[in-house]
């Protein structure tokens, strides 16, 4: 049996083959939670906007696309903060991406009922 | 047969990078499905791998370039103060109000974790490379992931269609 026809244990890579040396998983758990904050951020600042007159006008730095502008950007700009931060905390640690998908789903599930009409219409001021 | 540049606009944000989107994101969730190690040659693995990082970069690409012109182009043209904008007609009629009050003030925000989640899964292929294969639990997730993000653009992209059907930007 030549080394080409054997496989590495547990796969079904010849066991020849020339491997990519592995990398941490902690960069990969910084980008998912970084995800699911930057998703929570969009849905906080969406309700606030709602909640109140004053954050909303505050947000909105743009005349023409109005509080959505500031909204979205300040998200992108949380998301991507979040996201430097944690790669710096998990560049070099062995970390469970599991565990982070769990906490970025839930993350996710809160910015996204934040961003449901419904939900955060319930907050407006009284007209 | 004419269009105006608002209905250009409307169809490259809508039509165009909705296809980039919609193709990139069969590409790269097949990819991602199939990058196992008992289903790939390790020639096939590095041809795969290439075509799985093109879809991913594509699909977060797509998926800026949609929610930037929308909100920065077409949205402005929607909300115009005008009696004739498409978000006065809505608000005008009780029967289509929901429209805007429902379907744009979901669409238009939540829109915007689209790109947020494809960007993810762009940076974790990205970083593993042919390493994904040996890291099932990460494969996994970026799936999830990849998948969510097409739920939210899909969710947009409905709203978008019905609104524009029932009050189109022109």
């Amino acid at each position: 049996m030549s080394a080409a026809d054997r496989l590495q244990p547990g796969t079904d890579i010849p066991a020849d083959r020339t491997e990519v040396p592995d990398k941490p998983e902690g960069p990969v758990v910084a980008a998912i939670l970084a995800g699911g904050i930057g998703c929570l951020a969009l849905g906080v600042f969406t309700t606030l906007a709602e909640a109140s007159t004053s954050v909303a006008d505050r947000l909105a730095w743009s005349d023409k696309v109005g509080p959505l502008s500031g909204k979205t950007i300040m998200a992108v700009i949380v998301w991507l903060i979040s996201w430097v931060i944690l790669h710096v905390v998990y560049r070099n640690r062995e970390a469970e991406t599991r565990k982070a998908l769990t906490i970025a789903l839930i993350l996710i599930g809160l910015g996204t009922l934040l961003t449901f009409p419904t939900f955060f219409q319930l907050f407006a001021p009284e007209e | 047969m004419h269009f105006t540049d608002r209905e250009w606009w409307t169809l490259l944000h809508g039509m165009v990078f909705g296809a980039v989107f919609l193709l990139a994101f069969g590409g790269g969730l097949a990819g991602l499905y199939s990058l196992r190690p008992g289903l790939l040659t390790t020639a096939g693995v590095t041809e795969r791998i290439r075509r799985l990082k093109i879809g991913v970069v594509a699909m977060a690409v797509a998926s800026w370039a949609t929610v930037i012109t929308g909100t920065w182009i077409v949205y402005p043209w929607y909300r115009d103060p005008a009696k004739d904008s498409p978000k006065s007609l809505l608000l005008a009629d009780p029967n289509t109000a929901d429209w805007h009050d429902f379907g744009m003030e979901w669409k238009e925000h939540i829109a915007w974790m689209s790109p947020i989640l494809a960007t993810v899964v762009a940076f974790i292929v990205l970083y593993y490379g042919p390493n994904l294969i040996g890291h099932d639990r990460v494969r996994r997730t970026a799936m999830t992931l990849f998948v969510l993000s097409f739920a939210f653009a899909a969710v947009a992209g409905a709203f978008g269609a019905f609104i524009t059907k029932v009050a189109p930007v022109s």
